[in-house]
C-alpha cells in the first residue's frame, strides 16, 4: 500500500467575481512509503495546491487523499511542512527554541526536546547560531530552521514547497545536498515541489511532470535510477534531464501561452 | 572617549533641539511678543521651581498622573482580551463591533458632561474617561494583529501538532504583542489630552485645573508652567513606555 495516494482529486477555486477556477482535476497520485517524489511543473500548475491539501490546509472539491488508507481530515503531525518563505517560523522565539517547538506542545520534557533540537541544529550546520532570532539570520538559514523543526518532530512525512528557491545559487547546492545526505540517513518519506529540473533530477528517486492550468493532472512520473552522490556532468543524469525537460517544455508553452 | 562620543551621538541633537526651542521662546517672548501674556522660559521655570518647593505643583501632577495610569492600566487589562477574542472568533467580532465602531467615534472628550453626570467630580468621572481613551484603541490594534498574523505561522504550528488552544497561547498571543504595545502607546498619548480636558471642566486638582484656575485669576506665569509640565511629563512617560518594550520586550519588536 502506497504511504500517501490521490484519488481522482479535483480542486476548483471559488472565485469572488468572474468564474470559478478548476486548478486540478482527475489528479492521481502514489507515493510509496521511504521515497523522495519530486512534483515538478509550469509555475501556477497547482504545485502548491497539491501540497496544502495533502497538509490539510485545504480540502479536495472533489475525489479522495489517503495517509496509510485514511482519508486526510486537517493537519497533523504526521506530516511535517517546510514552507516557501520564512514567514512561518516564530520571530519572538530563538532558533533552538522554534526547532523545539513541535516537542513542546507535546510536552516532551525540557532536557530531552533541548538534546533533540540540538542535534537537528547540528545536522543542519546551525551548531553556534541556537541563541539567535530568525530576524539576526540569513535566508537560508532560516530555512535551514524551518527543516531542523519539522526534523526534530519526527514526521511520518515532509511535504516541501520550494524550500530553496529564494536562496542564491551556491546556497542551494549546498542544501540540496544537505538535504539528500539526510534523507539518506533517514529515509522519511518526501513530497518535494519545485520548478527547477536540475533540482529534481538532483534529489528526487521518482519526480512527477505536472500538466499546465486549468484541470492539471500528473502528465507522467520518471524513475530516475541514479544513486549516491549525483553530479551534474554525469552521462546518465543529463539523460535525465533531458527526458524530464522534453516532457515539460511544452507545458510550459502552454502555461505562458495561457497566461497572455 | 568613545563613551563620550556614543552618548554625544545618542543624546547630543536632542539636548541640542531642546535647547533650541527654549532659546527660540526667550527670544520670541524678550523681542517678538513682549507681554505679560507670553512670559520667557526663565520666568516660567523660576515659577515652576517655586511650584515645586511648595508643594502645588507635585499635588497637581500627581493627581493627573493617579489618574492617567488607573484609567490606562485598566483600559488596557479590559481592552487586550476583548481585542483578542474579536480578532480570534468571528461571532464574538459580529457581536461586539457595534459597540466599538459607533462608540469609538465619540471622542473622549464629548462624554465629559455624561461623565460628571454618572459619577460626579470626583476620582470616579476622570477614571472613567481614561479607560473610555484607552479601551477601543487597544481593542482595534490588538484585534488588527490578531488578523495580521501570517496564516502560515498558524498552519506551521498545527502540522507541528499544536492544539486550537496551544497555538492561541503560543502563537496568536506572542505574534500580537508588538500590535498590543502600539495601541497602548497611542493611548497613552490621548490620556493626555483627555485627562486636561476633563480636569479643566470638572476637578478640585490636577494639571488641567491649574490651567483653568490660572485661565480665572490671570496668573499667566502658572498656566505656562502647567503647561511645560504636560509636555514634559509626555515626552517622559512615552520614552519610558518606548525604553520598556525596548529592554523588556525586544524581541517582540515589529521587524519580525
Ligand atoms: N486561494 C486561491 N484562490 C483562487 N485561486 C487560487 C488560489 N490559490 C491558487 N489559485 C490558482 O490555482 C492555480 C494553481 O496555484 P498554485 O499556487 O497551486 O500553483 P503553483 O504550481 O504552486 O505555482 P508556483 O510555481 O508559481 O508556486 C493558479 O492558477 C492560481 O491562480
Ligand atoms: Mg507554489
Amino acid at each position: 500500500m502506497p504511504l500517501v495516494s490521490f484519488r481522482d482529486v479535483q480542486k476548483t477555486y471559488r472565485s469572488l467575481q468572474g468564474a470559478d477556477y478548476p486548478a486540478l482535476e482527475h489528479f492521481s497520485l502514489d507515493i510509496e512509503v521511504g521515497e523522495f517524489f519530486c512534483l515538478l511543473g509550469p509555475s501556477g500548475c497547482g504545485k502548491t495546491t497539491v501540497l496544502k491539501m495533502l497538509a490539510g490546509f485545504e480540502h479536495p472539491t472533489a475525489g479522495q487523499i489517503l495517509m496509510e488508507g485514511r482519508p486526510v481530515a486537517g493537519a497533523s503531525r504526521d506530516r511535517g511542512v517546510v514552507f516557501q518563505g520564512d514567514d512561518s517560523l516564530y520571530g519572538w522565539l530563538t532558533a533552538v527554541e522554534n526547532v523545539e517547538f513541535g516537542l513542546r506542545m507535546r510536552r516532551v520534557p525540557k532536557a530531552e526536546r533541548s538534546e533533540r533540537a540540538m542535534r537537528y541544529l547540528e545536522l543542519v550546520g546551525l551548531r553556534g547560531q541556537e541563541q539567535k532570532y530568525p530576524a539576526e539570520l540569513s535566508g537560508g538559514m532560516k530555512q535551514r530552521i524551518q527543516i531542523a523543526r519539522v526534523l526534530a518532530n519526527e514526521p511520518k512525512m515532509l511535504l516541501m514547497d520550494e524550500p530553496f528557491a529564494a536562496l542564491d545559487a551556491q546556497t542551494r547546492t549546498l542544501m540540496q545536498a544537505e538535504l539528500a545526505s539526510i534523507w539518506q540517513a533517514a529515509r522519511t518519506t518526501v513530497l518535494f515541489i519545485t520548478h527547477d529540473i536540475d533540482e529534481a533530477v538532483t534529489l528526487g528517486r521518482r519526480i512527477g511532470v505536472m500538466r499546465a492550468g486549468p484541470c492539471s493532472q500528473v502528465k507522467g512520473v520518471v524513475d530516475v535510477s541514479l544513486d549516491g552522490a549525483r553530479s551534474r556532468t554525469d552521462d546518465t543524469f543529463l539523460r535525465y534531464y533531458k527526458l524530464v525537460y522534453e516532457m515539460i517544455r511544452d507545458e510550459v508553452a502552454k502555461s505562458l501561452s495561457r497566461a497572455d | 572617549m568613545r563613551l563620550a562620543r556614543r552618548l554625544w551621538r545618542t543624546y547630543g541633537a536632542y539636548a541640542l533641539g531642546f535647547a533650541s526651542l527654549f532659546a527660540f521662546w526667550q527670544l520670541a517672548s524678550l523681542y517678538l511678543v513682549s507681554s505679560v501674556l507670553f512670559p520667557p522660559p526663565t520666568v516660567v521655570f523660576a515659577k515652576g521651581l517655586l511650584l515645586a518647593r511648595n508643594g502645588v505643583l507635585l499635588e497637581h501632577l500627581a493627581a493627573s498622573l493617579k489618574r492617567i495610569l488607573a484609567g490606562f492600566v485598566a483600559g488596557s487589562l479590559l481592552g487586550v482580551p476583548i481585542g483578542l477574542a474579536m480578532g480570534s472568533f468571528r461571532p464574538v467580532r459580529k457581536l461586539l463591533e457595534p459597540y466599538t465602531e459607533f462608540l469609538r467615534f465619540i471622542p473622549s472628550v464629548a462624554m465629559i458632561t455624561v461623565a460628571v453626570i454618572w459619577f460626579g467630580i470626583g476620582e470616579a468621572s476622570k477614571v472613567f474617561l481614561i479607560v473610555y481613551t484607552t479601551i477601543f484603541i487597544v481593542i482595534l490594534n490588538t484585534a488588527a494583529g490578531v488578523s495580521a498574523i501570517a496564516p502560515n505561522k498558524i498552519r506551521a504550528a498545527e502540522s507541528l501538532g499544536a492544539t486550537r488552544g496551544q497555538i492561541f497561547v503560543h502563537v496568536a498571543l506572542p505574534a500580537t504583542v508588538p500590535y498590543i504595545l502600539t495601541g497602548m502607546r497611542l493611548a497613552m498619548a490621548n490620556s493626555f489630552t483627555t485627562i486636561v480636558a476633563a480636569e479643566l471642566i470638572a476637578a478640585n486638582d490636577g494639571l488641567g485645573k491649574m490651567l483653568w484656575d490660572g485661565r480665572l485669576f490671570m496668573l499667566v506665569d502658572e498656566i505656562f508652567v502647567s503647561l511645560v509640565t504636560l509636555g514634559l511629563l509626555g515626552f517622559a512617560t512615552d520614552r519610558l513606555f518606548r525604553w520598556s518594550i525596548y529592554t523588556f520586550a525586544g524581541k517582540y519588536s515589529p521587524a519580525t
